[in-house]
């Protein structure tokens, strides 16, 4: 047997549990083979445990593991770092609970926050030179760990009430629908919930657009007097996050 | 061949003991850490082991080179781990005689390998193609192992003798794996010890194992046990001094438990060290 067909068998053998592929790598060998798949599986369960921890703590032992098990016999890992197979989880949560919309929000949340803690590194605008900026021509930059995620469920304070240890308040669609936002400040990764409107300027500045037009675009929205107070009260609270990280 | 040639005690980093290692002066020669799991963008993992380098020589040790891939390497890994180099300048860059990914899958486990020409041929190219892109030859680990294959035409000692010869690699000897696979296979751990080539190994690992079902596993979760210090003891006979390290990664201890292990080993070179004098 070539290698490259050993490594068929061996793969069909870890994820399927294929017998005749197991026979054809050596039967006599079955134990050891076992312990191979046991290895793979239990690696594999513990890595989405670990990923999702308020996900695991909000379904309950039985219902994550038969989670876990769905995804990993649907989607076996294919990259190099064992960091990149969580990601596909929140899809397979999104489809396993289409009525509970908090668990795959609770699983974005999850997913985002460990995904900042890795991202790249960028130091926080440094305050000296916001009174050297010109406001209408600049176009901020934001923290490259920023994420945006929907939030139609409380699934926040879910999140946060497990994480202190505490009882989670139940779900609940929110009254309008919001978004989340993760970043890193420095080396913690850190959330807020978002107003759409808030979402919006994100949006533009994601886009390159410059503050002077976000302004502009917020006064359409949002009328002359209360985009100001807006605008400011926004880009203060951007500045306190650390989230902008650079201007041009 | 690698041209380090550094002894001395060590320890695997592990995140439970970063504030020790950060905060007092821990008395080992060179850490020693996953490659992979600094292989990230940034974050406070890569500020800590920038902080524990300024302290400590760094050995990075690998789990996903895959490098008996019947379809070759991953370049975006090597790049990956090239920056991390580059970065570190590291003691020694290691991995293991093992596969993990093949076809677009992986693993994530550390998966056996026949022991024959045509294997042989393969990691070779692929020891090739790391060193050239890393520009450093490696050290490889010879594996614990639970399945054997038939087809194999040559022992795991002639397999490493071999392969360090044609591809001027180095050898980072497990202990603890010889033992496990030894045990598992039914061959002679110090035959093994005597066959392999006590040029080139470079680094050793001592760790623990657990008694399963059917076959001893490299769980990494025990102090070394005492048959693996008596191996120890043997392969220093041969080796003579060697940076030695003990390998924990699961049911991690306090730091002065480890100390105390590599306290031990420590002990048994000295010995050694009377010996030969």
């Amino acid at each position: 047997m070539s290698l490259a067909a050993l490594q068929r068998d061996f793969r069909a053998w870890l994820v399927e549990s294929d017998s005749a592929a197991a026979a054809r790598i050596g039967d006599r060998d079955r134990a050891g083979l076992t312990v191979y798949q046991n290895n793979y599986r239990s690696q594999l369960v513990a890595c989405l445990e670990e990923g999702f921890e308020r996900v695991h703590a909000w379904l309950g032992d039985g219902a994550f593991l038969a989670a876990a098990v769905a995804h990993i016999d649907a989607t076996p890992p294919s990259h190099w770092t064992l960091d990149a197979y969580p990601a596909g989880f929140v899809a397979t949560l999104a489809t396993l609970y289409p009525d509970d919309a908090e668990v795959a929000e609770l699983a974005w949340l999850d997913q985002a926050l460990t995904t900042a803690f890795a991202g790249p590194d960028a130091d926080p605008l440094a305050p000296d030179i916001l009174a050297t900026i010109d406001w209408d021509n600049v176009v901020l930059q934001l923290a490259p760990t920023l994420a945006i995620g929907e939030a139609t469920t409380n699934a926040a304070a879910i999140w946060s009430a497990l994480s202190a240890g505490n009882m989670p308040p139940p779900a609940h669609m929110l009254d309008e629908p919001a978004a989340l936002l993760v970043w890193r400040h420095d080396y913690i990764p850190c959330f807020r919930t978002i107003d759409l409107c808030e979402h919006r300027m994100l949006d533009r500045v994601r886009e390159g657009r410059t503050f002077g037009a976000l302004c502009a675009s917020l006064t359409d929205e949002l009328g002359a007097e209360r985009s100001m107070a807006t605008a400011g009260a926004v880009l203060g609270q951007w500045l306190r996050d650390g989230l902008i990280v650079g201007c041009k | 061949m690698p041209d380090q040639t550094v002894s001395g005690y060590g320890l695997g980093l592990r995140k439970q003991h970063y504030g020790d290692f950060l905060d007092h002066a821990v008395p080992v020669d060179f850490v020693e850490v996953i490659s992979e799991n600094f292989m990230i963008d940034g974050g406070r993992p890569r500020d800590i082991l920038r902080r524990v380098r300024e302290r400590h020589p760094v050995a990075l040790h690998g789990v996903s080179m895959s490098i008996g891939s019947a379809d070759g390497l991953d370049r975006a890994y090597l790049d990956r781990l090239r920056a991390l180099v580059d970065e570190i300048e590291p003691l020694f860059v290691s991995d293991h005689l093992s596969w993990s990914r093949f076809a677009g899958f992986s693993s994530h486990d550390l998966l056996p390998l026949p022991y024959t020409d045509e294997v042989l041929d393969l990691v070779c190219a692929n020891i090739a193609t790391a060193q050239d892109v890393l520009g450093r030859p490696m050290l490889i680990e010879n594996p614990s192992s639970y399945v054997a294959f038939d087809g194999s035409t040559m022992t795991e000692w002639q397999f490493l003798d071999a392969m360090c010869k044609r591809s001027g690699c180095g050898l980072l000897l497990d202990i603890n794996n010889i033992f496990v696979s030894a045990t598992n296979h039914g061959f002679d751990p110090l035959a093994y010890i005597d066959g392999v080539p006590v040029d080139r190994v470079r680094q050793v690992h001592l760790a623990g194992h657990s008694r399963g079902q059917d076959l001893l596993i490299d769980t990494h979760d025990q102090p070394v046990p005492p048959t693996v210090w008596a191996l120890y003891d043997y392969a220093l006979d041969r080796l003579g001094p060697v940076a030695t390290m003990i390998e924990r990664d699961d049911a991690i201890p306090p730091l002065a438990d480890l100390l105390g292990e590599l306290d031990h080993a420590r002990s048994i070179g000295a010995a050694r060290d009377r010996r030969a004098a």
